[in-house]
């Protein structure tokens, strides 16, 4: 039963571990690293998704009946294409925050300015 | 050409995009953003027309049929949301030159119009489509393009804004994107109006619950719905001035219309506790916002923060409207969500004026502006007036409606917060007409040596023009009301009748 959803256990695993490293930590290159694992845990939620018991890739071919369901495989392509680009997107803030106040800890740069 | 109309509206201003982008020139890539921006207006003016004439659009992406291809789906609602987004950004856009040649370096000026135009594109294309993964992806567009926008601002902060707003933001994204991925493992469908359809016979398991929070929280979180808006005041006061005046009229409207879809187009919640409990929520989440962010807008000493704060209580408003779960709340949530953004339109872009003189726009530095600036500050007057609800102004109307509504299901105190919340803006509000209209001027040396030597005192015209645009339309609107109280209303209708 438990293994039955293993997919699903790894999914609410990561989603947590990712969820507590954006949450826990104060570097702001960590914090990113930690959104990545939260965002990744969704990815493996839609590919689990679309898994059929017994179907093969959605390809037709001899003697194949049961396919997967290739949507949100699909679907999660283009995620991961906007993933990439707020990963992208976040690391060149850090840069240039770390330009401006010299640092990229959260206590840190929240001593320099009041905010 | 015509019957392309829904897909038009977003491709021109994704198109328009990289095309400024080539230009690389300042005042080309404004101009021609400019004419982008109004292609769109005039775009989204002739989609709302269709709609009154023929009833609801659908396109299909590419000729692919609903269910399987992506459809764009232009009822009364979603043409009113992109006839306020693309208003705001040709507005927005026309007065954006002299405040940007200001704040942003010239070589990166061109690249501010290529991020402002996906950004366009972005929340038309939220508005526009019918499919639950697209939402995803334009929200993600507008989004990046957004956290660009903001860590332009010449403010080291903004960098820092932006930075907690890109954390909060794909958090927010990510979780409606697990809501949608629940429904569909439900449903086996993306379109909206077929996940409507299906969801009913599905509604007590709890993927859907699940999938209905997940949603919820996510939308929340672009909102700035009350105790997730703590990004939302650093965003607005260190991002550049005009990029403000866009945010404040669209990114939160957008998202409020995403959350009557869910709520009341695709979800339809059968248990009558759960509704209960899910509208006593709104309610006390809308009133918290009412009444903190104003009592704490009072205490801000920089304007823009002020007008940020100000702007939490606004959705506060319309969230209390949505939570009365009625045809009236809802009529006076999506007219609060055009006025909003004519008057937050226009008091923004009136401190985009004052910042141009000044370079900031702390309290202190106000006294005695009035004199100098009279037209800037007699717009603000008039915003401030609209902001507080007083009659003859489109603040008023909406508000209006809110009572009525509140008094329509007997809810008595919702109407003495709504009143008190008003009572707390003529406070803030006075305490800026207060500074810039009745005390004395400081010494000239205030106004740093540059200020003085301008020949012209007043702001720029280009930043005039369109300031006196959004506040004459303030007037007007709250005078003539048959335009948003008639498309508000068979909106609210629709949501009602159909969901």
């Amino acid at each position: 039963m438990i293994l039955d959803l293993f997919n699903y256990w790894v999914v609410i695993a990561l989603m947590m571990i990712g969820f507590f490293i954006v949450i826990a930590r104060g570097n702001l290159v960590k914090k990113i690293i930690g959104l990545n694992i939260f965002q990744t845990s969704v990815f493996i939620f839609y590919i689990s998704a679309g898994k059929v018991n017994g179907g093969t890739a959605p390809i037709v071919v001899e003697g194949a009946k049961l396919y997967s369901n290739p949507l949100p495989h699909v679907l999660i392509l283009t995620a991961i294409v906007v993933g990439i680009a707020t990963t992208a997107l976040a690391l060149s803030l850090v840069i240039r925050i770390k330009a401006n106040y010299g640092s990229v800890e959260e206590s840190v740069i929240l001593k320099q300015d009041k905010l | 050409m015509i019957s392309h109309l829904p897909i038009l509206q977003v491709i021109i201003p994704l198109l328009g995009a990289p095309a400024c982008l080539l230009l690389n020139r300042p005042n080309l890539a404004w101009l021609f953003s400019i004419l982008v921006s109004v292609l769109t207006l005039i775009t989204s003016i002739a989609l709302l027309m269709q709609v009154q004439a023929q009833g609801t659009i659908s396109y299909m992406l590419g000729g692919w049929e609903a269910p399987w291809g992506i459809e764009y789906r232009i009822d009364f609602i979603n043409a009113f949301v992109l006839v306020i987004v693309s208003a705001l950004g040709a507005i927005t856009l026309i007065a954006a030159k002299d405040g940007i040649s200001k704040e942003i370096a010239e070589p990166k000026q061109p690249l501010f119009y290529v991020s402002f135009l996906l950004c366009l594109a972005g929340l038309l294309g939220i508005t526009a489509t019918g499919d639950a993964f697209n939402i995803f992806v334009f929200l993600e567009i507008s989004s990046l393009a957004t956290y660009t926008l903001i860590a332009m601002g010449d403010d080291r902060r903004a960098l820092w804004s932006s930075y907690q707003y890109l954390i909060v933001g794909t958090i927010g994204a990510t979780f409606i994107l697990i809501g949608i991925g629940l429904m569909y493992m439900m449903t086996g469908t993306l379109n909206i109006h077929d996940l409507a359809e299906r969801l009913p016979a599905v509604t007590a398991s709890n993927a859907v619950l699940a999938s209905y929070a997940f949603i919820l929280v996510g939308v929340a979180l672009k909102l700035a719905l009350f105790p997730l808006h703590f990004w939302l005041p650093n965003a607005y006061t260190y991002a550049p001035n005009i990029v403000t005046v866009f945010l404040a009229g669209t990114a939160t409207k957008v998202a409020i219309y995403l959350l009557i879809r869910f709520n009341f187009d695709v979800y339809e919640i059968s248990a009558p506790q759960f509704k209960y409990m899910i509208n006593m929520v709104f309610i006390t989440l809308g009133i918290m916002a009412v009444i903190i962010a104003s009592w704490t807008a009072i205490y801000q000493t920089n304007i823009k923060r002020m007008l940020a704060y100000s702007s939490v209580a606004q959705i506060g408003y319309m969230i209390l409207g949505f939570g009365l779960d009625s045809v009236s709340g809802l009529q006076a949530s999506l007219l609060h969500l055009f006025n909003h953004a004519l008057m937050k339109g226009g008091l923004f872009i009136a401190l985009t004026a004052v910042a141009l003189k000044l370079g900031k726009v702390e309290l202190d530095d106000l006294n005695g502006l009035a004199k100098k600036m009279p037209w800037t500050f007699a717009a603000f007057v008039i915003g401030g007036l609209s902001l507080i609800g007083v009659p003859l102004t489109v603040g008023f109307v909406s508000k209006w409606y809110l009572v009525v509504a509140a008094a329509e299901q007997q809810q008595w105190y919702i109407i003495g917060f709504v009143l008190l919340g008003s009572l707390l803006a003529v406070i803030y509000i006075w305490r800026v007409v207060e500074a810039a209209w009745f005390k004395p001027p400081k010494e000239l040396q205030n106004a740093a040596g540059n200020v003085t030597a301008t020949t012209s005192r007043e702001a720029p015209v280009l930043i005039l023009i369109p300031l006196w645009i959004l506040i004459l339309a303030n007037i007007y609107f709250g005078i003539d009301t048959r335009f948003p109280v008639s498309i508000s209303q068979q909106a609210a209708q629709l949501l009602f009748g159909g969901a």
